[in-house]
């Protein structure tokens, strides 16, 4: 490995400046203003550590995994398997078997609705979501329901974003077989009971899926404290590379789980009659994976923890504040999403321009953020709006970021206001 | 402030986009189509009246959108009115050719030339579709389909 340490966090202080040097692509401007990139929710950057760990992999070391019966081959394969360690160790599981690559998220989640859904749900069987999942925790089970007649159904929330308990509680009954939800919300920012639901969902028999795309860059998780029985989460959000993505499930689910793609890697034997599968994990990963990419993962958390979740949730949490309280400074601006129990995203309104047009113009401020329905459109009914301005904070964001897209709502004043 | 923002929304269009003309449902509506643009969400319906012989007799729209979408579509159900559908499927042309560099190199024609003002999109390439939209939605209505999306 050549990655150094992550930036030091000094003694208490969490030194964002530091952290921000491991950034390299925040030293460039956009449009000519210095980068004040406000899109985590959607993507995070790399720090160096990451891109040298990839080039690394490329440079020194490239040749593929499970295969070679030469040196650097097998070098590869320990790097990239060693990731699942890494990776268990991250989200708490028992076993680094029970971590299955993926592409991303959206394929961790349509690999569970193909192959335990498919053959483990029934006609007339309920699925379990809430009105703030994005599309890729709607539309796989929308698919299952066309195909094997399930029942999907839909826990509401307030109009601060939150889960109203008693209603989704109501839901669940001896027909609920799986609940399937956010851990938080990629539009509103709110923090769901997870412990609570999956108690609940636990208590009538269901399996639990939670999707972990947002909580774990902001905070610790424990897949076994939790008790959960899949959890999914993408690489590229976690300040790793895109193309690698994780699905965390209970061993013995996975082990009943027939595979989700057939080919090379997932087999035991093949003959013209008949073939046999691999084990865990290589059961589910057909096909040469994306091998940079997951130890580019690897290097990703490597990095995280050694700034500190908790170092890292604090941070965010200060910065939230500060942009919560900046925003509602703004003439027009109305926050969407208000949960008490909420992390590291702000979507708002401005009452006199559309998302779209603010986007444009702080864009030109070298003002980063995502304007839309985020896929979320179920989501943007419930709540009324077209569409929304998201600004959303990573490990790297500081105060001159949220004064730089303040600055920038001011200029859309001019023109809309 | 940059010359291509001041270019892209000039006042033209914050007066189209902020009292957008024709927003109501039509009377007597021979034929309607609705717009979507999934990207951002934008979605409009375009209310057309043609005569016997395919001449719009009124346009007008309703929806919800940017500025760009909404000057758009209030321009273009204005310039609609009194023109034969083969005019107006020229017009589409030329304002297709004007905000994308594609298609046939047709000109707007000098009584439809303020359309111009909406040419800066040009510089902008994600928000050309907000210009658009409106006019492939009413080509969309004068060929008796009902829904279009951009993506």
């Amino acid at each position: 490995m050549t990655s150094s340490n992550p930036a030091e966090i000094g003694t208490g202080m969490y030194d964002v400046e530091a952290v921000r040097a491991d950034f390299p692509i925040l030293s460039r401007t956009m449009h000519d203003k210095p980068l004040a990139f406000l899109d985590s929710a959607a993507s995070a950057q790399k720090p160096r550590q990451v891109i040298d760990a990839v080039s690394d992999v490329y440079e020194r070391e490239y040749a593929n995994v499970h295969r070679g019966l030469y040196q650097i081959s097998e070098a590869v394969t320990a790097r990239y398997e060693g990731t699942r360690d890494i990776i268990r160790d991250f989200i708490g599981a028992a076993h680094s078997h029970e971590i299955i690559f993926t592409r991303n998220a959206t394929e961790s989640i349509n690999l569970i609705a193909y192959s335990f859904g498919r053959n483990f749900l029934k006609e007339g069987d309920e699925v379990v979501i809430t009105e703030l999942e994005h599309h890729a925790n709607i539309v796989p089970w929308q698919m299952l329901r066309d195909e094997k007649g399930i029942v999907l159904k839909v826990a509401p929330i307030t109009d601060d974003g939150e889960l109203i308990m008693s209603a989704f509680e109501d839901l669940l009954g001896p027909k609920t077989k799986l609940v399937a939800v956010a851990q938080m919300s990629n539009v509103l920012g709110t923090i769901l009971p997870i412990e609570d639901i999956i108690h609940r969902a636990h208590a009538v028999g269901a399996k639990v899926l939670i999707d972990g795309c947002q909580a774990v860059t902001h905070f610790p998780v424990d897949v076994q404290a939790l008790g959960c029985d899949f959890y999914v989460f993408s690489g590229h959000k976690l300040y790793g590379p895109s193309g690698i993505g994780v699905l965390y499930g209970r061993e013995e689910l996975l082990n009943a789980m027939p595979p989700f793609m057939g080919g090379g890697d997932m087999i035991s034997s093949v003959t013209f009659e008949k073939s046999t599968w691999a084990k865990l994990p290589h059961k589910f990963e057909a096909g040469t994976p994306a091998i940079a990419q997951a130890i580019g993962l690897g290097a990703a958390i490597e990095y995280v923890n050694g700034l500190g979740l908790d170092a890292i949730g604090a941070h965010e949490q200060d910065l939230l504040n500060y942009a919560t309280q900046q925003l509602s400074s703004v003439d027009g601006l109305r926050i969407i999403g208000t949960a008490p129990n909420k992390a590291s995203v702000i979507s708002f309104m401005l009452d006199y321009a559309h998302p779209h047009d603010i986007a444009t113009i702080i864009d030109r401020a070298g003002v980063a953020v995502r304007a839309g329905h985020h896929c979320a459109q179920p989501l943007m009914q419930r709540m009324d709006v077209p569409a929304t301005t998201r600004a959303s904070l990573g490990l790297y964001n500081n105060r001159a970021d949220i004064d730089a897209l303040v600055r920038a709502l001011g200029e859309v004043q001019e023109f809309f206001g | 402030m940059s010359d291509d923002l001041r270019e892209l929304y000039q006042e033209v269009i914050l007066d189209h986009g902020k009292n957008p003309r024709n927003f109501h449902e039509s009377d007597g509506a021979t034929n309607e189509a609705r717009g979507n643009n999934p990207l951002c969400g934008d979605q409009l319906v375009i209310y057309l009246k043609l005569d016997a012989d395919g001449n719009v007799e009124d346009a007008s729209f309703l929806g919800k959108g940017c500025a760009i979408c909404m000057a758009s579509a209030s321009m273009m159900t204005d310039l609609l009115k009194g023109r034969s559908g083969e005019e107006a499927k020229h017009m589409f042309d030329a304002f297709h050719h004007m905000c994308t560099g594609e298609g046939d190199d047709v000109e707007l024609e000098e009584d439809v030339e303020k359309l111009k003002v909406l040419s800066g999109v040009r510089e902008f390439p994600t928000r050309v579709k907000c210009a658009t939209l409106p006019w492939h939605t009413m080509v969309a209505a004068l060929s008796g389909e009902n829904e279009i999306s951009t993506e």
